[in-house]
């Protein structure tokens, strides 16, 4: 047990060199100008794509719900950190968790009515929000109406992205493969049974939209601040079909598959730049090929093994206790 | 009083009338098993005991509580634990993991449950061979151990049973229907709702007979098992 222990330990370790090693390498490149600045703006943008696909995922692919929405909450993140910075002069981290945190309010009270529905309704729910948000931002003239605002400060860079990512990663990772992740997964399996084992469907939802509101509010702050400019036409439909895509594409249900998909469509339409309209027509075209070819998504339901955690210690302790096997 | 009591059921689907003035009651450490055709309303019955249904007339009393005021998820709390029709398996999930969900309401006791896991795995040691294995690669028996054993799991002192033999071998109906007695022998309640008229009488103690949505007859097991028109209508003569 010992053994296995520190083995755990040290290969835990080992995980967190690699990231620092990662995050700092990176950092130097760009520092040092081997990586271009527009190459470093692209790869701050597939960080907050991997935040925004991997919150939905939490909603459309461990809890089995359909929420199409999500660019609404990103909306929420990047309107009120920047109200924050801009209006407040709060301090860049104090604004990105105050944007999370609200965000995940509010996503909150929208799952209240949303969750009476189900299934395609609530797909069309969380899309009238996205509308709402938009339209709401597009009329307040103390946000610069349809015009957005502009003058953020330019605090978002490659390591505040970089650590955000990982830690929302690290914190869904866990969250998911705990008992409290096997109740979302439980309830997209068999809603009834889940209930009949005693498990609060509705609040398990509830948190699991606040939880995914607070993620996409963070990404929406990071993307604010990394643009120094905002306006609501940014946070249509399209952003969401956008995460949508990377969603399936990378598959439901795994947060490796979210990574992937991220980064695949991001990197996908920064390549095709230089096709021109061109690339509208050919990402979605690979995109048809890949889900006729894997229904699925590259990754759907599945993770590498070091992502999941070890069964439980408690597993393997009754092991030993129990009856030999006949 | 009795350990459950069911008092003038009515539930309606609509315009279809699914139970009509059902009553019955269970005494604690009884295997009582309700027994009918197709339709009857028997699945019904348990459904509106666990508040996944809502009559529109009738009781439900268990220990003295009025379940129908409870929430559908707070029932398990109150001791009725409910093993559903077609086992209700979370598919993607292993077997531990879902025996561990099914000890949610009760997750902060740790050493109870390790007590309550190697017990339930000396009733179905087959479940403790393929504890990591996912639910859904069982076969349909292991599946309807798992769904009994996960019901267990939840320490219900009364546990409602969907149609465990549904789909099964003979076999594997016997070893299931064996299993049950050991369960009541140590200390649950059963209310068991079967097609299986011919097993499920041979277990229980008492028995309620429904038809289109009423009963129309009860008494002992043995004495029902000895009835003609039962013998004709469920038994094959």
């Amino acid at each position: 047990m010992s053994k296995s222990k520190s083995r755990s330990r040290s290969k835990r370790l080992g995980f967190w060199l690699v990231i620092l090693a990662l995050g700092v390498g990176m950092e130097a490149l760009g520092q040092f100008e081997i990586i271009d600045g527009y190459v470093m703006q692209v790869i701050e943008l597939i960080g907050i794509n991997i935040i925004l696909v991997a919150s939905l995922n939490l909603i459309n692919g461990f809890l089995g719900e359909f929420a199409i929405g999500h660019a609404g909450f990103m909306a929420l993140g990047a309107y009120i950190s920047a109200i924050g910075t801009v209006k407040f002069h709060l301090p860049f981290v104090v604004a990105l968790l105050v944007g999370g945190l609200l965000t995940a309010g509010v996503a909150y009270l929208i799952g209240i009515p949303a969750f009476k529905t189900f299934g395609d309704y609530l797909a069309v729910i969380t899309l009238g929000f996205n509308m709402i948000i938009v339209n709401l931002l597009n009329n307040i003239e103390y946000v610069g109406g349809p015009r957005g605002m502009v003058g953020l400060p330019k605090s978002t860079n490659f390591l505040w992205v970089f650590a955000t990512t990982i830690l929302t990663l690290v914190i869904l990772r866990n969250l998911v493969y705990s008992n409290y992740g096997r109740v979302w997964i439980a309830i997209r399996e068999n809603v009834i049974a889940a209930e009949m084992m005693g498990i609060n469907v509705n609040r398990a939802k509830l948190k699991a939209f606040a939880i995914a509101g607070f993620f996409a509010g963070l990404a929406g702050a990071l993307w604010g601040h990394m643009l120094q400019y905002i306006n609501p036409s940014s946070f249509t439909y399209l952003k969401s079909t956008d995460m949508l895509v990377m969603l399936y594409l990378g598959g439901l249900g795994s947060l490796t598959g979210s990574v992937l998909g991220a980064t695949l469509m991001t990197g996908l339409l920064e390549v095709l730049r230089d096709f021109g309209v061109w690339r509208m027509v050919i990402s979605p075209l690979i995109l048809l090929i890949i889900m006729l070819t894997r229904p699925l998504g590259l990754l759907g339901n599945r993770e590498p093994r070091f992502v999941v955690p070890k069964e439980p210690n408690a597993a393997e302790e009754v092991s030993h206790n129990a009856p030999a096997a006949r | 009083m009795s350990f459950l009591e069911v008092e003038n059921l009515e539930v309606t689907y609509g315009a279809i009338t699914a139970l009509r003035d059902v009553s019955f009651s269970v005494e604690q450490g009884e295997i009582v098993t309700l027994v009918g055709a197709n339709g009857a309303g028997k699945t019904t019955a348990l459904r509106t005991i666990t508040g996944m249904v809502a009559p529109s007339k009738g009781r439900v009393i268990f220990e003295g509580k009025d379940l129908l005021k409870v929430k559908a998820h707070n029932i398990v709390a109150s001791g009725v634990t409910h093993v559903p029709e077609g086992r209700g398996m979370f598919g993607n999930l292993t077997v531990m993991e879902n025996m561990e969900l099914a000890t949610w309401t009760r997750r902060k006791d740790k050493g109870q449950l390790k007590k309550d896991f190697d017990r339930v795995f000396s009733l179905f040691p087959r479940l403790a061979e393929r504890k990591s294995q996912k639910s859904a690669t069982l076969s349909g028996g292991e599946q309807q151990m798992l769904a009994v054993a996960r019901a267990l799991m939840s320490k219900g002192r009364l546990m409602l049973l969907d149609e465990p033999s549904m789909g099964l071998a003979p076999i594997l109906v016997k070893e299931i229907f064996r299993i049950l007695v050991d369960i009541n022998r140590q200390g649950t309640t059963l209310l068991l709702v079967e097609q299986n008229a011919h097993m499920a009488l041979k277990i229980a103690h008492r028995a309620y007979v429904l038809e289109t949505g009423h009963v129309v007859m009860q008494g002992s097991a043995q004495e029902l098992a000895k009835d003609s028109r039962i013998r004709e209508a469920y038994l094959g003569g």
